[in-house]
């Protein structure tokens, strides 16, 4: 219908122009809004410079995620590679395997990591059986980034599967007959051309991760504060909107940055359905 | 591709064969470890016993308790309701804007529509959460109802995440769409809405049931922006989990998540049913 009225495609379009207005962009302004206000609705920069004394949160949250971004995509690239050279009909049953976990409750798979590892855990419970040395694993840095690689890994293998799927084989044919081994034809035909989707990879992973606050609560029982954990508990524990609320305009600067960078490597409109 | 011969071929095949062994393993043990939880709910759903770490003999009982348990029931209404109600909404909306989009030339409201369709799909979960609470409780304040937070609220969250999915779903697929089409039908005597109804929509139906299961499932298992957009008053089945995994847990919570597991499965077939069928339907 590229014809369409002009009449007719205002008409389509006003619901959700209004809805974005109203629910999207809307919401936004009052982050910014109450990021710079006090309790009493007063103008002020104290929520802003208060920042500062988040640093060490900020820190930690961009650490954890960064890593666990980065052993996500160390996971994910021979997957997906691996897939791409299987039956179609196998890509396919294995994709649909990668997306299950996506949609069940990550509260309950997380849970269900901390039932596994923890102390008096099943892992633990087993060495116990096999009389080897116990391990101890919640509560410690290394559990929050299980975490998140967990829950995030799929979130990383599809768009990277998805553009290794779409590479015409005939370049890698046309690298091995220019004389480039395997490793060769891997690294400077294979991975330049799948950086589109190892950036939307990157941020798909990155800007959960950062931003989590069940992951960490569960996984190191409440105490590993992460940038996340103090928003929620800026609005839900302390009602602290102002504070909780300049917090967010922080974290969502950054996300912002880095998906700028991001972009620079995809050129399409936001294709993030596989 | 041209056939290699003798003792090159061999090679290159006991190395291909090699190759695919390697990968094999790697995917195996790659989905041991998404899978390894769900193995542990589902075994400890059955456990005799009341515990989520020894495991001892095997019953039902979990599902019964997770079956008398009024909260998790209403949960589960609740979030079926919800979802039902958002992703029906977001279709709407995200499927006339679709169309509205495709229509339209290259220009600046166009990409900042674009912009703002990625807005709630790439923001951290958190900050739409907070941001849609601050906007309801100021909101709320001014109206001098207190901020009430509830199904309203939830339902406004929850159309608002889903509508760009549905949006990112359709329009791809009308982008492929052949223009001529709706144009040789209108020459053929349809009305504009008779040449969409009868040509356009049937193109682009698989792509609208798709968008629209996507925003039921992620309605669905939403818990993040839900947790900041309501208030006791109305709970979807995600934050009864949460509150429940605040404390110890019972297994019965792991029964419901099979059951949970096995109705995504159900779902994810047919959203891969849907698809394989609409391909066979341009293949043809």
């Amino acid at each position: 219908m590229r014809q369409l009225k002009p009449l007719a495609r205002r008409l389509l379009a006003s619901p959700y122009i209004v809805w974005a207005v109203l629910f999207v962009l809307a919401p936004m302004v009052f982050v910014v809004y109450y990021s710079f206000t006090d309790r009493s609705g007063a103008w002020t920069l104290e929520n802003i410079l208060g920042l500062g004394s988040y640093a060490q949160l900020f820190g930690r949250s961009i650490w954890y995620s960064i890593v666990a971004t980065l052993l996500c995509f160390l996971l994910a690239y021979p997957l997906a590679l691996a897939l791409c050279k299987m039956k179609v009909k196998t890509q396919r049953i294995l994709v649909m395997l990668v997306m299950l976990p996506m949609w069940m409750s990550f509260l309950i798979r997380t849970y269900a990591w901390l039932v596994l590892l923890q102390d008096e855990g099943i892992v633990n419970h087993w060495l116990d059986a096999l009389s080897l040395p116990r391990f101890h694993m919640i509560n410690t840095p290394g559990a929050v980034i299980l975490g998140m690689v967990y829950n995030y890994l799929p979130f990383m293998i599809l768009p990277i599967y998805t553009t290794l799927s779409k590479l015409d084989g005939s370049l890698h044919e046309a690298a091995h007959d220019l004389g480039a081994n395997a490793a060769q034809t891997l690294w400077r035909v294979t991975l330049p051309l799948s950086l589109p989707g190892i950036a939307s990879g990157i941020t798909m992973v990155l800007v959960p991760s950062i931003s989590t606050f069940y992951i960490s609560q569960k996984m190191s029982t409440g105490n590993i504060f992460m940038i996340g954990d103090m928003i929620e508990q800026k609005f839900v524990m302390d009602y602290d909107l102002n504070m909780g609320a300049a917090l967010s305009l922080a974290l969502m600067v950054m996300v912002i940055v880095s998906m700028m960078v991001m972009r620079r490597f995809t050129d399409n409109e936001g294709e993030v359905i596989p | 591709m041209t056939k290699p011969q003798g003792a090159e071929h061999r090679l290159a095949r006991t190395q291909r064969g090699k190759g695919a062994w390697v990968s094999a393993m790697y995917a195996l043990i790659i989905f041991l470890f998404l899978y390894a939880p769900m193995v542990v709910m589902v075994v400890i759903s059955f456990n005799g016993k009341n515990s989520i770490v020894e495991m001892d003999g095997f019953s039902f009982r979990w599902y019964k308790e997770f079956a008398e348990n009024r909260a998790l029931m209403t949960g589960l209404r609740n979030t079926l309701i919800l979802a039902l109600c958002a992703s029906g909404a977001a279709t709407l909306i995200g499927t006339a804007a679709a169309i509205a989009l495709d229509a339209w030339k290259k220009s600046l409201t166009r990409s900042a529509l674009m912009v703002v369709t990625d807005i709630p799909m790439m923001a951290p979960d958190i900050v739409t959460g907070i941001s849609m609470m601050l906007m309801f409780v100021l909101f709320g304040t001014i109206v001098g109802n207190g901020g009430s937070l509830g199904f309203g609220t939830l339902l406004i969250a929850h159309i608002t995440f889903c509508v760009p999915y549905v949006i990112l779903s359709v329009l791809p697929r009308l982008r492929q769409m052949d223009p001529h089409l709706a144009e040789a039908a209108m020459d053929l005597g349809c009305t504009p809405f008779a040449a969409f109804r009868r040509v356009v929509l049937p193109n682009i139906t698989s792509s609208i049931v798709t968008g629209a299961l996507m925003a039921f499932t992620l309605s669905l298992d939403d818990f993040v922006i839900s947790h900041f957009t309501t208030s006791g008053s109305f709970n979807t089945l995600p934050l009864e989990i949460y509150s429940i995994t605040r404390k110890p847990v019972r297994p019965s919570i792991f029964a419901l998540s099979t059951l949970i597991f096995v109705g995504i499965f159900l779902l994810l077939l047919l959203i891969n049913f849907a698809q394989s069928r609409a391909e066979r339907k341009t293949i043809r």
